[in-house]
Order: C-alpha cells, then sequence, then structure tokens
C-alpha cells in the first residue's frame, strides 16, 4: 500500500505538462553512477489487512504487565478517556506548528492554556510550549544558565535521576562546561555542606530535582540562598509530574527554573516516548528562554487570538546566536497534559494524596518484612528506597508472576548495597500490594 | 472564544478519583507541612465542557485530513491511520521503559529492524534512534563529529554551512562550540565550489548540507563536494529533512554523506502533531557508529538486548530510548510500502513539485529554473513590484480559499519565497485546483491588491497584531 493517488492517465498527463516522456528524467541531476539500479533490499510491501496483522503479533511479543512498581522516571497513572478523544482529533494530531495563526488558533489557545496551568503549578510567570523531555529540559536550563552568566561550571546532586544526569553531561560536554556532581545526605535529602563548598562565584547553575529519583522531597526554600548568594541560578526539576499537585511549588521558594517530565499528565508510558519536557522560569527570562511560546494578542478588528510570540529568540531568526537550537516542541503530548489538568482540576491534589497514601502502604508492609528496611528518613512521594535481602531475587519473583518489579539501585548507586526504588500510584490496589508483599516475602 | 479558564465553576469536576481502600494516614504526618501547597489552581469543568472546548478548539485548526497542506521543507503528506491504531495498541502504549527485556522483545524487534532498515535506505552504516526530533538529531549528529575529531587529537573549530541552510543547522553546530562559516550559493542554486575550496581548511570539521537543498534542488556538484570536504579530513554531514526525495533512488551513504539525520514525521508519515512528538533518527558510515548515543539494541540469536557499553559514545541526548510510539507509525509505515512503495513515493513527490512548477511559472518568478526535486521555490517579487502585493498577503488569500499556504520568506536567499512541497500523497484534481487558486491570487493581486492585502477574510480571527503579542507579552493568563 504506497497512499499514492495517481491513475496511469494523470501520470501521463502530468509528464506531457512537464514536458517529459518518463519520471525518471526528473532525476538527471543525481550522478548516473550513484542512480539505483534495483529496488533496495527491504521486505516486500504489505495490505493494511497484512500490515496489521504484523504489527499486532509484534505487539504480543511485549508484555501488558499487570502491575507495574516501576517509576524512576516514567509513572504508571490512569489517563482519563477524553484525553485519548481529544488528542484523537485529526485537526490537532495532522497539524504542523502553528505558523499560520489564523487557521491554528484551537492549537495556540490550548496551548497557551497549558502554559497557564504549568506556570501555575510549578509557581512561575512563564511556562513554554514543552520540550522533547524532562532531561533534555534540564540540560537547556543549565545551558541558558551558563550562556546568561558567561560561567562555565554545573553543580548537580547524586540524586538527580542518572540518565538525567548523563544528559546534562552530554550538553556540557559539547559545550565545553563543567559538571561537578555533589552527593545527596543520610535523610536522603541533598548534602547542605557540600552545596554550600560546591558553590562558587565560577558557578552558572544548580540542578536539584525534588522529588527526587529516590523519591524524596528536598527542601527548596532551604538551599536557594547558597545558591543565590553566589550569583548562580538555581533549577529545581521533577520526573513525577503529579507531585506538584501537592508539594510546595519550587517557583516559590526561590527557584529560578523549574523543569521536569510531564509524562505523568495523562501521556502513556509508550516504552519510553514520546513524552514531554516541562520549563517554567521567572519573567527575568522570558525572552531568553528556549522552545516555542504562545502569546495572547488581538486581530485587527480588536479580537483576542493567540499567535507564536518571540520569536526572535530562536534559531530560525537568530540562528548561531540562538540560545537553543529547538525548533518544535511536543504539543500533543502537552495537548494530552493539559486535557488531563483540566479533566482533573481541583481533584489532582486527592490523585497526588491517593499516590501517598499508596506508597506509604507498600513502605509499611515491605518494612514489616525480615531484613527489609527504609533506607533514607526524609518524606517522599510516591517513591521509596529500601533496602533488602536479595533485590535480585526479589525482582525475578515478580517477574515470574509476570510483574514489573522495582528499579535495582545496584548500578547507579553502589554505595547503598542491597536497595530497591519502589513506585506504587493510584493504579495499585491494596489487593495488589498485598500480592507483591506476598511474593517478595 | 473564552478560555477554559473563563468557563471554570467553583465545585466543577470532570473526573473522580477513587476513595483510598489503604488505611489511610494524615498526609502532614508523611510530608512536613513546610513541603505541601495550599492549592491547586486549575479549572474547574463538567466532562461534557471539557470535550466542547476542545471540540470547538479543534475545529479552529487547520491539519492534513482537513485540507491541502503544501508547506515547503515540512513533508505534510497524509498519515495512514492504521499506523496511528497499531500504535495505539496496549503492547506498546503500556509498558514501562525500564521493563525486563523479557517483556519487552516487541519493541525492541521494532528499534533494531527500523534501524536496519533505514541503514538500507540511506546506504550507512547504522542509525542511532534516540533524538527526539529533527533538530536533536542534527545536534547529535554534530556531537558525534566533534567526538571524532577529539578521538583524533585534532583540534577543528569551524563548521562550514550553505546560506540556504536551515536555522537550526547553524545552531546545532554552536551549540557543540564551533563557530559557523557560511558558504555561498553559485548561480544555479548549488554550493559554490571555488568558495568551498577555499574555505575548507585544516580547522574545518566540515560542511552541512542538505540535499535536495532549501531550493528544492539536488547538489548536483556532490561528487566535488564530497572530494573537497573529505580531501581536507573534513565530515560530509547532509540534513535529511528533505529525504522525502529521493527514497530508491539513490542512497546518501553513496553519495560520500558521512552522517545524515532523519525525520520519521515528514520523510516516513508520521503525524507532526501540532509541532511534536517528532522522531529524528542520526545514520552514520561505518567508523562513527562507536560514538552515537547509548544505549543500543543488540540482537543474540533470536533474543534482543540493551547494550549500554561503548565507551566512546558521546553519551545521551535524551531520558530512555527515544520516541519510541512515533517509531512504531514509522515501522508500519515502511513494513506498508516496501521497497517499490518508497520509491514510488519518492518519484512522485517529485513529479508533483516539478508539475506545479510548472503550472505556475507564468505567474510567479522562478529564480531557479531548473528540474526540482520534491519541492519547488518561487518568489513573489513581482507582485511587489506590479501592485506592492507581498508574499505574505498571498500566503493570507490562500487561507480564505481553504488551503494552508507554502512555506514563506525562506530559503533566505529568494526575496519573497514561496516554497511548495505538494507531496506524493495529493491527487492531480488537489494540485490542479490549488493552481488554479494560486493563478487567480495572482490575478487579484494585479486587479484588486487591496482584496489580497486585507486577506483573510473568512477564518475565526483576522491577521494578528505580532507586533503587540512581542511587546506586551502575554504567555500566562491572569498575569499581565
Amino acid at each position: 500500500m504506497d497512499y499514492v493517488p495517481h491513475t496511469p492517465e494523470d501520470q501521463k498527463q502530468m509528464t506531457e505538462i512537464i514536458g517529459i516522456k518518463t519520471v525518471d528524467e526528473l532525476f538527471a541531476d543525481i550522478p548516473e553512477k550513484y542512480k539505483l539500479k534495483g529496488l533496495l533490499d527491504l521486505p516486500h510491501g504489505c495490505s493494511e489487512q497484512e500490515v496489521a496483522a504484523l504489527m499486532k503479533g509484534i505487539s504480543t511479543r511485549n508484555a501488558v504487565p499487570p502491575i507495574t512498581l516501576m517509576g524512576a522516571g516514567a509513572y504508571n497513572h490512569y489517563i482519563p478517556a477524553v484525553v485519548g478523544h481529544v488528542i484523537s482529533r485529526s485537526e490537532f494530531y495532522t497539524a504542523y506548528t502553528p505558523y499560520q495563526a489564523e487557521i491554528s488558533q484551537g492549537i495556540l489557545q490550548a496551548i497557551y492554556e497549558y502554559q497557564t496551568m504549568i506556570a501555575r503549578l510549578t509557581g512561575m510567570q512563564v511556562a513554554n510550549a514543552s520540550m522533547y523531555d524532562g532531561a533534555s529540559a534540564m540540560a537547556e536550563a543549565a545551558v541558558l544558565a551558563a550562556k546568561t552568566l558567561s560561567r562555565e561550571k554545573i553543580v548537580i546532586v547524586r540524586s538527580v535521576h542518572p540518565e538525567y544526569r548523563q544528559v546534562v553531561g552530554t550538553y556540557a560536554w559539547a559545550n565545553g562546561y563543567e559538571v561537578v556532581e555533589i552527593p545527596y545526605g543520610k535523610s536522603g535529602q541533598l548534602d547542605r555542606d557540600a552545596l554550600s563548598n560546591a558553590v562558587d562565584d565560577r558557578t552558572a547553575a544548580v540542578l536539584v530535582q525534588t522529588p527526587n529519583f529516590f523519591g524524596v522531597v528536598e527542601d527548596i526554600a532551604a538551599i536557594e540562598h547558597m545558591v543565590h548568594a553566589k550569583g548562580a541560578l538555581l533549577v529545581s526539576a521533577f520526573t513525577e509530574a503529579t507531585s506538584l499537585g501537592i508539594l510546595k511549588p519550587a517557583g516559590e521558594m526561590g527557584a529560578d527554573f523549574v523543569v521536569g517530565e510531564g509524562q505523568g499528565f495523562g501521556n502513556p508510558m509508550n516504552y519510553g516516548g514520546p513524552y514531554l519536557g516541562i520549563f517554567a522560569s521567572t519573567d527575568k527570562f522570558l525572552r531568553k528562554i528556549p522552545g516555542r511560546l504562545a502569546g495572547a494578542t488581538v486581530d485587527k478588528d480588536g479580537k483576542r487570538g493567540f499567535v507564536l510570540t518571540l520569536q526572535t529568540r530562536e534559531q530560525h531568526i537568530r540562528r548561531e546566536r540562538a540560545t537553543s537550537n529547538i525548533c518544535s516542541n511536543e504539543a500533543l503530548c502537552a495537548l494530552a497534559a493539559a486535557v488531563y489538568l483540566v479533566s482533573l482540576g481541583k481533584n489532582l491534589r486527592k490523585l497526588a494524596e491517593l499516590n501517598i497514601q499508596k506508597a506509604h502502604y507498600l513502605k509499611c508492609k515491605l518494612s514489616e518484612l525480615a531484613g527489609w528496611e527504609g533506607v533514607f528518613t526524609a518524606p517522599v512521594y510516591n517513591e521509596f528506597v529500601i533496602h533488602c535481602p536479595d533485590p535480585k531475587m526479589a525482582n525475578r519473583k515478580l517477574e515470574a508472576a509476570g510483574i514489573i518489579g522495582a528499579y535495582d539501585l545496584e548500578k547507579d548507586y553502589p554505595e547503598l548495597g542491597n536497595s530497591l526504588l519502589f513506585c506504587a500510584t493510584e493504579m495499585l490496589t491494596r489487593g495488589d500490594i498485598d500480592r507483591v508483599v506476598s511474593l517478595v516475602a | 472564544m473564552e478560555l477554559i479558564f473563563e468557563k471554570s465553576r467553583p465545585g466543577r469536576i470532570a473526573t473522580s478519583i477513587p476513595e483510598a481502600d489503604v488505611p489511610e494516614v494524615a498526609i502532614t504526618d508523611i510530608i512536613d507541612k513546610g513541603l505541601l501547597r495550599e492549592d491547586v489552581d486549575l479549572p474547574e469543568v463538567a466532562e461534557v465542557d471539557l470535550i466542547r472546548h476542545y471540540t470547538q478548539l479543534s475545529k479552529r485548526n487547520f491539519g492534513v485530513d482537513v485540507g491541502f497542506y503544501p508547506l515547503g521543507s515540512c513533508t505534510m503528506k497524509y498519515n495512514p491511520k492504521i499506523n496511528e491504531e497499531v500504535s495505539r495498541l496496549p503492547g506498546f502504549t503500556s509498558l514501562h521503559p525500564y521493563s525486563p527485556v523479557k517483556f519487552s522483545q516487541g519493541s525492541l524487534q521494532i528499534m533494531y529492524e527500523l534501524r536496519q532498515y533505514l541503514s538500507e535506505i540511506f546506504g550507512m552504516a547504522d542509525f542511532a534512534l534516540q533524538p527526539a526530533a529533527g533538530a536533536q538529531g542534527e545536534l547529535t549528529g554534530v556531537m558525534v563529529i566533534k567526538k571524532y575529531f577529539e578521538k583524533k587529537g585534532q583540534k577543528r573549530t569551524k563548521i562550514l554551512i550553505p546560506d540556504t541552510a536551515h536555522g537550526t543547522n547553524p545552531a546545532s553546530s554552536a551549540l557543540c562550540g564551533y563557530s559557523v562559516v557560511t558558504v555561498r550559493s553559485n548561480a544555479e542554486g548549488g554550493v559554490d565550489i571555488g568558495q568551498l575550496r577555499e574555505l575548507m581548511t585544516k580547522d574545518v570539521a566540515g560542511l552541512m548540507i542538505t540535499n535536495p537543498n532549501t531550493l528544492g534542488l539536488f547538489e548536483r556538484n556532490i561528487e566535488q563536494v564530497s572530494e573537497i570536504v573529505h580531501g581536507r579530513g573534513g565530515i560530509l554531514y547532509c540534513d535529511g529533512a528533505n529525504a522525502n526525495a529521493f527514497m530508491g533512488a539513490t542512497k546518501p551513504g553513496d553519495l560520500g554523506i558521512d552522517v545524515i539525520q532523519l525525520n520519521l514525521h515528514k520523510t516516513f508519515s508520521t503525524p507532526h502533531g501540532c509541532g511534536g512528538p517528532g522522531s529524528g533518527p542520526v545514520g552514520v558510515r561505518k567508523d562513527l557508529v562507536w560514538y552515537l548515543p547509548v544505549p543500543r539494541v543488540i540482537k543474540k540469536g533470536k533474543r534482543y538486548d540493551w547494550k549500554y557499553e561503548f565507551p566512546d559514545s558521546i553519551g545521551r541526548v535524551k531520558v530512555f530510548y527515544g520516541n519510541f510510539n512515533v517509531m512504531v507509525k514509522a515501522y508500519t509505515y515502511i513494513r506498508s510500502l516496501g521497497p517499490g512503495g518508497l520509491k514510488k513515493a519518492s518519484e512522485t513527490a517529485v513529479l508533483n513539485a516539478n508539475y506545479i512548477k510548472e503550472r505556475l511559472r507564468a505567474w510567479y518568478d522562478l529564480p531557479y529554473d531548473r528540474i526540482c526535486m520534491h519541492e519547488c521555490v518561487f518568489s513573489g517579487k513581482r507582485q511587489v513590484k506590479e501592485s506592492g502585493v507581498h508574499t505574505s498577503d498571498i500566503a493570507k488569500r490562500l487561507l480564505d480559499y481553504g488551503y494552508h499556504p507554502p512555506t514563506i520568506y525562506f530559503p533566505l536567499i529568494v526575496p519573497e519565497a514561496i516554497m511548495i512541497e505538494p507531496n506524493e500523497t495529493e491527487s492531480k484534481e488537489t494540485l490542479d485546483a490549488f493552481c488554479d487558486t494560486m493563478i487567480a491570487i495572482a490575478k487579484e493581486a494585479k486587479e484588486n491588491p487591496e482584496l489580497v492585502k486585507s486577506a483573510p477574510l473568512t477564518t475565526v480571527v483576522r491577521r494578528l497584531d505580532e507586533v503587540k503579542a512581542a511587546r506586551e507579552p502575554d504567555v500566562c493568563w491572569g498575569r499581565v
């Protein structure tokens, strides 16, 4: 199936008008010796029925697990039916970036509303139209801080998601910046003495995650002055978006940028993507932040309308002088997030509370098992680290029951010994939790 | 139209949350009160209000399913519905990225085979699928170049970029610490070989070309370009944004391209989603494979697995493995078309662009009059001179006739540029109707220029005040 509508007669008329005998003549600019003589070596084409069966077959080689205990940057949440219905409207999903504002008011207004909701949830004044994911949003914030302050040192806490640290490392290497890692303390929150020692007048940004990779809630208000005292900028990140429903926004506690992963807002786990990067800042950086921005204005009759605005920040205008090379956003994922947030409304807090309750119950139950003990003392959201006699055995038992187990911290945090990172969302029932506990016991 | 916030009424809800079935503890016993927020300031509406709001918004939006979308360099081809449908299979959507590989063999198979297919289509040794979009693919490609010279112990500080290039090319290079040197185009729209020879010195890491370039023209001197760049030890990078022009006709790898990034959302029919999610795989020649991002899918016997240990890799550019669900759609597309279908798609895309070029050449200036590939670039210069009607006016007038306009004012070297990319999924009737409209607008520009300048007249809003939007930014409701 090739989706080409031309009949032989169409083709004949078109080649006549162009003044050629065969379509091959249109490829005359390709040097003869580089033209392919035969067909590409690929599987033959399929009818729709055949391809549907093929893909269904491949999809069944993936499991559809009844229980997922893994968090660590991607979260299993219930997605209200309205989300799928809205993003399936093809006026949205088959459109390009809204350059022609008059026929793109739908997505422009939806993005403006998204930006407003994100600004409110993060406690910031400005949020962009979204970025690739939480990790690249964090890296972009670090690069922007370094460029803005003309400083070349980035301080990052070891309790930031390991893959986020790697992405920041890649972007920093490319730009020639130095990255300094500081440890977390016994409570699971960052080590304040280490932070205070690491931040100096060469430091552009301090990158913190809350809840951090261990699920631990950081006290942003308590560290903000240590960062700002040296003129550096504070980037507060999150990987679990639903935590914004209950935790005090980092923007209200002195963060300059709040970045994070928006997947938890109405986007399926999709084996890792697509997700959406959330990027919010104070007013001060409005004209510098990367990414698309929808703004309100009026048309020539004075009627309210929306456009992509402040485009002079962007690569298509500034080219090599742009602060970022980003040229798109994850608009459809941001639309899903917006619909999710409207759908939940004030119930987002109730959902966040439910996550805390489920995780607390799972943690208490696991802690009753012999040799199982919580590792950190600071408060957590819906993830927690627990020490256990044999993490690999525990995960194997869960796996044998078709369950996606917990994140084994051995590779990224060998210093934590035998420890697992569990996540419990509203998707786990009490029955699920009791079953999990009996399986690993 | 009202904002969702203006429709909000205290106490309304659209979704209820289950009651806790576990013993409840006071939240403040778990998290200190000082770390909790006071209120969640989100809209309060009923479910029907929500659906009507977004349905109304969708009706104020134009997509490929609404009408012809000849937006140059964006390849707005039809997005087959079967691709959407299979991408929503629970096996693809509901799996956590850190699931044990025995639970994710289907996902790994798709990524492994997609890399093989892309390598065959483009003549590259291998691809990495991690980048989320074309621009991130470019950035990754330039990082690979930087790593290559770092490993060789060579300090090269510049990258050459033609004056027709997309803005992301220089921006991606700058993000890797390179200074950008512009190469001008020659009279026939290709790279100026003489200037390239002059500029391609030992401190230049390489050349980023787009082929076919943004004028829709194939780089005829590609052999010479390759010789010059490689002769001085440089890397030849190709922006694959225009790859819809040559599938099955030629392979960039054969043409001397060392690194290429693709846009699955252009060439391989995955929808653009109002600006994302896309997917921007990067392909490289054999000796550059080791620098690609980690992790990579490997195959042992019949089993797929993840491999993280590639010590020379640039590292990660994205969390997890890339936009997997977009890859599912591109994979489905390649399997549907097969080698014959892909070749026919490119041939027809080129046929359609040349057809439009012929039909409109009497009415609009054609700055580079030669066979074009998948898109053709006109100039609205004549209309400006004759009646003061600009390309932007022509674009706005097209809205009144129910079309998405072409890309305008790009490439930058063509004054009043009108860049038309019809793609292969459009019928002759659609192309004819569009050409008739463009001709009608050319006549209107002559006979009634004020009409064209005042367009659009039929859209839900008229021309918007972009200066006001930038001078008095209002990007968050209730904060101005």
